[in-house]
């Protein structure tokens, strides 16, 4: 899989950190923008791709610190999780939550279960895409 | 009341962790949730007595109108006492009896959700919950045959009960939904005021007869009955539990149930009261020709399941309250019986009645109680066993058509029930001792206990059989009559009359019979044979029928090449919808090609070029960036309709997609021409016709416009309530979340599976 490319390893390196700021960029842009986690989890999967393409496995595993299929798990868990406070308010299940909290030095920030569940979409897609590629390109040897 | 039957639920679940616990007397600790019960539904009695009817209503599914409604009245009050007062025994005798079974927690868990089952079957008022606690009590049934699971034997009688009641309830459930259509309503207590209605619908024999194949086959009724005793695999106090005393009555208590709406017509009487008459022939019959202890009991549960069928279909107040009476007391012997058939297993290690005799010195208690119970069995004086019997000729006699018939098997079945009374009360206890398996000794008071409350009971009841009448029989046969007070009572003595004369015959020729029971058994040899051609034949024939007929199919369809499950479901797919555009007919309206723009007809010419350059390239990694150009140009489709968001994401997808190929793709062997031009031909027939199909659909879609378009829903509310601006994001992640959830869900199940597939295959290699 190493390809020993000098432009590819280099602009892997500088590309990853990149794509990954952009990524969350998108995802937390997404409900008035273009973007949300869907397309963010995208991004993020195919910056890491483009790192094992530089790379190798091995560094690709590394620069993710954890397992993508933890990354399912965790996803899964807080999309369904963002479900749940609209049923303490006796509203269904997955009833939007909104809260409104100020910060100091940022100003007001808006909170939503919306954006649990958003970035548990991020979580599922980069963890479904990594799981995937690494075990394939695991599989070559 | 809901409280009541999901306490056994969560009891069992908790079953495993009390029998830890307490060890050795978890068995009584269980026991002690039905003693509650028992007293719980003991408090409904004065009510019930005194004419009312009881209705709880839970709601459960409050979309689709149905409720967990609980029905209690003199019919539903006497089952859920037996079902708690005997599980009661059952339980306690268990935990001793089964003891030594590594299995023991296990069982606890099936019998305590068995025993919920039976009282949510028996209480419920609304026929969908009825029928759910009907299926239950069929899984748990299959599961309690089935606890010696190392035993092929058993495991085949458990799956052939399975499938003979779930058979039988998928009958049921057609049957309730047309009752519920003929009767207006799901809820029994309405429905039985509507008899005339239900009586006179159109649908009324069909119901009929769907009904009763789910009572019959769930009551072992001719030609059914052949799976009850294959079920005595089971252990003995599931034999004693659900296979006499309280499963196997379900099917007589949905009749007795249903008896004010759908009794009382010309093909009621004559179906049940002829299947039911043939029945216990057949049972009393096949009970007095078998010798295993087991077999003999199941057979005799077959002859009284068969009465009650008779009863209930003669249905005249005698004969109600005949059934009602007769249900009471088989309940009570046949649960003793079946009690001590365990105890002489366990404690002499007998299963054949030929095995056994002269154990009354060594088991003196036990063999008082089980002669008790036998001798009611028999239907002698004066134990309640022979008020019943009295009541059933009485009605027999009293029959409005058929009486001849019906009354010359009622007799043979007396006479021979009276020999099978006495296989069971004489010979295991008096006569010569015989050798035994165990060094038989007296059961302990765990063992004991059971059978000597059943067995008194019946002496009691016989004695003074107003205390059961005025107890709760009187009113269980006022639910079936349909809330009217029947004009019958009981007594013990009802003076010098046919029923009487023919009891006394009965007696006399039933002991002559045992006298020569070996001989007539050899006599009856031949029918051995006979026997292979019967309805279980049937059965194995049909179940080997369904084996052959899924191997055929799994063979058409299930090829293993992935090329022709493709092909299967992009036909199907195109069949389906072609028919459904014959038969709705399809506008493809004017087509407004004029205002075609220059760089839109471009897009088209690329995306029909490189589809046609993947099918054609001879390169695999040309066809691979061929299909990537594809669905970029889809991506600038959907730009140039402002879908900013769906085509970011297909430019992604359609990146990693290439990605992914190329990945895959050198692990590929090379093209090689392996088809011929007939099969080519074939394949691209069947994408034509697909693709044919699909932008055949899609015309016809633009130019239909039947409702008015949801979007502009979703354009408006999007701020509003969404507090987004991009409409698509606020529609995955708020308005449709759901889906969304179900989308990623499948994303995350294809990535494991895609994991296990290669992860596995891997270790398979290594090891």
């Amino acid at each position: 899989m190493n390809m020993q490319s000098l432009i590819l390893r280099t602009a892997g390196h500088f590309l990853l950190p990149l794509l990954l700021l952009f990524s969350l960029f998108l995802l937390f842009r997404g409900h008035n923008e273009p973007g949300g986690g869907f397309i963010a989890g995208l991004v993020a999967a195919a910056a890491v791709v483009l790192y094992l393409f530089s790379m190798d496995i091995d560094a690709a595993r590394r620069v993710l610190r954890v397992d993508p299929r933890s990354l399912l798990g965790s996803g899964m868990l807080l999309a369904v999780l963002s479900g749940v406070p609209g049923i303490f308010r006796g509203q269904p299940f997955f009833t939007a939550q909104w809260w409104e909290i100020t910060v100091p030095g940022l100003g007001m920030v808006k909170l939503s279960s919306v954006l649990l569940f958003d970035i548990g979409v991020y979580l599922v897609v980069i963890g479904a895409v990594l799981t995937i590629m690494l075990t394939l390109a695991e599989a070559e040897d | 009341m809901l409280y009541a039957i999901l306490s056994t639920f969560v009891l069992a679940a908790l079953a495993p962790w009390v029998h830890q616990q307490a060890g050795r007397h978890s068995g009584w600790v269980l026991a002690l949730l039905p003693a509650g019960l028992f007293l719980y539904f003991a408090r409904f009695l004065p009510a019930i007595n005194a004419g009312e009817v009881v209705v709880l209503v839970t709601p459960w599914m409050p979309g689709l109108d149905i409720q967990l409604s609980f029905l209690v009245d003199g019919l539903s009050l006497l089952f859920a006492l037996l079902i708690s007062g005997i599980g009661f025994f059952i339980v306690s005798y268990a935990g001793r009896y089964l003891e030594k079974s590594r299995d023991l927690g296990r069982f606890y868990v099936l019998i305590l959700s068995f025993m919920g089952s039976m009282l949510g079957l028996v209480l419920a008022d609304n026929l969908v919950a009825m029928f759910v606690f009907w299926e239950l009590t069929s899984v748990t049934s299959y599961l309690l045959i089935g606890y010696n699971h190392e035993d092929l034997k058993a495991r085949k009688a458990a799956l052939q009960g399975l499938i003979v009641t779930v058979a039988g309830g998928l009958a049921l459930l057609a049957g309730i939904v047309m009752l519920a259509i003929a009767g207006g309503s799901y809820e029994l207590s309405e429905i039985l005021n509507s008899g005339d209605a239900v009586r006179e619908h159109a649908l009324y024999l069909p119901l009929l007869i769907l009904i009763l194949l789910g009572a019959f086959t769930k009551s072992a009724q001719v030609p059914f009955h052949f799976w009850l005793p294959n079920a005595m695999a089971a252990p003995t106090p599931v034999s004693a539990y659900l296979h006499s005393a309280t499963m196997v009555k379900a099917g007589v208590y949905l009749l007795a149930r249903l008896n004010p709406s759908l009794g009382g017509t010309e093909v009621w009487f004559t179906v049940l009261a002829l299947f039911g008459a043939a029945t216990m022939f057949t049972g009393v019959f096949l009970a007095f020709r078998s010798t295993g202890i087991k077999s003999v009991l199941a057979y005799s549960t077959v002859m009284a399941l068969g009465t009650l069928t008779m009863l209930i279909g003669i249905g005249t107040e005698t004969a109600l309250l005949a059934a009602m009476a007769f249900l009471l007391a088989h309940s009570l012997y046949k649960g003793a019986l079946f009690l001590v058939a365990g105890i002489l297993d366990h404690e002499a290690g007998a299963k054949d009645f030929l095995q056994t005799g002269g154990l009354r010195a060594a088991l003196p208690v036990t063999s008082a109680f089980a002669i008790l119970a036998a001798l009611s069995l028999g239907g002698i004086v004066p134990l309640f066993g022979f008020v019943a019997k009295e009541l059933m000729l009485e009605s027999v006699l009293g029959a409005p058509g058929w009486v001849p018939l019906l009354a010359l098997l009622a007799i043979a079945s007396a006479i021979l029930g009276v020999a099978v009374a006495a296989i069971v009360g004489i010979r295991p206890w008096f006569g010569k001792r015989v050798e035994m398996p165990k060094q038989p000794h007296e059961a302990p008071p765990a063992l004991i206990a059971g059978p000597a409350v059943l067995a008194s009971l019946g002496l009691i009841f016989g004695l003074g059989p107003g205390l059961a009448e005025g107890g709760i029989l009187a009113a269980a046969a006022r639910a079936v009559n349909g809330g009217e007070p029947v004009d019958a009572y009981l007594s013990l003595w009802h003076g010098l009359n046919w029923p009487l004369a023919i009891s006394t015959v009965a007696l006399v020729l039933g002991l002559l019979l045992y006298r020569h029971w070996d001989r007539a058994r050899a006599a009856l040899a031949w029918m051995e044979t006979a026997a292979k051609y019967g309805p279980e034949r049937a059965y194995d024939w049909m179940m080997d029928g369904v084996v052959r007929v899924s191997e055929w199919q799994t063979r058409l369809l299930q090829s293993g090449y992935l090329r022709y499950y493709i092909m299967f479901i992009i036909l199907t797919t195109a069949a389906m919808v072609g028919m459904t555009a014959r038969i709705h007919g399809v506008s493809v309206g004017p087509l407004h090609l004029d205002d075609l723009r220059f760089y839109e007809l471009t897009i088209v010419s690329v995306m029909v070029a490189s589809a046609l350059f993947a099918v054609l390239s001879r390169s695999r990694l040309a066809a691979v960036a061929a299909l990537g150009s594809f669905g970029f140009t889809v991506a600038l489709m959907f730009v140039m309709f402002s879908a900013a968001d769906v085509g970011i994401t297909q430019i992604l997808v359609e990146t990693l997609t290439v990605i992914l190929l190329v990945l895959v793709l050198f692990r590929l062997p090379g093209f090689l021409g392996l088809s011929s031009r007939w099969i080519k031909l074939r394949d691209a027939s069947v994408a034509l016709a697909a693709g044919g199909m699909i932008t055949l659909l899609l015309i016809s879609t633009h130019n239909a416009r039947g409702f008015d378009s949801i979007a502009w829903y979703f354009i408006e509310e999007s701020v509003p309530s969404g507090y987004g601006r991009n409409i698509v994001n606020v529609i995955l992640v708020d308005f449709r979340a759901l889906d969304t959830l179900g989308e990623i869900f499948v994303l995350a199940l294809a990535a494991v599976g895609v994991y296990a597939m290669i992860r596995f295959r891997a270790e398979d290699k290594k090891s």
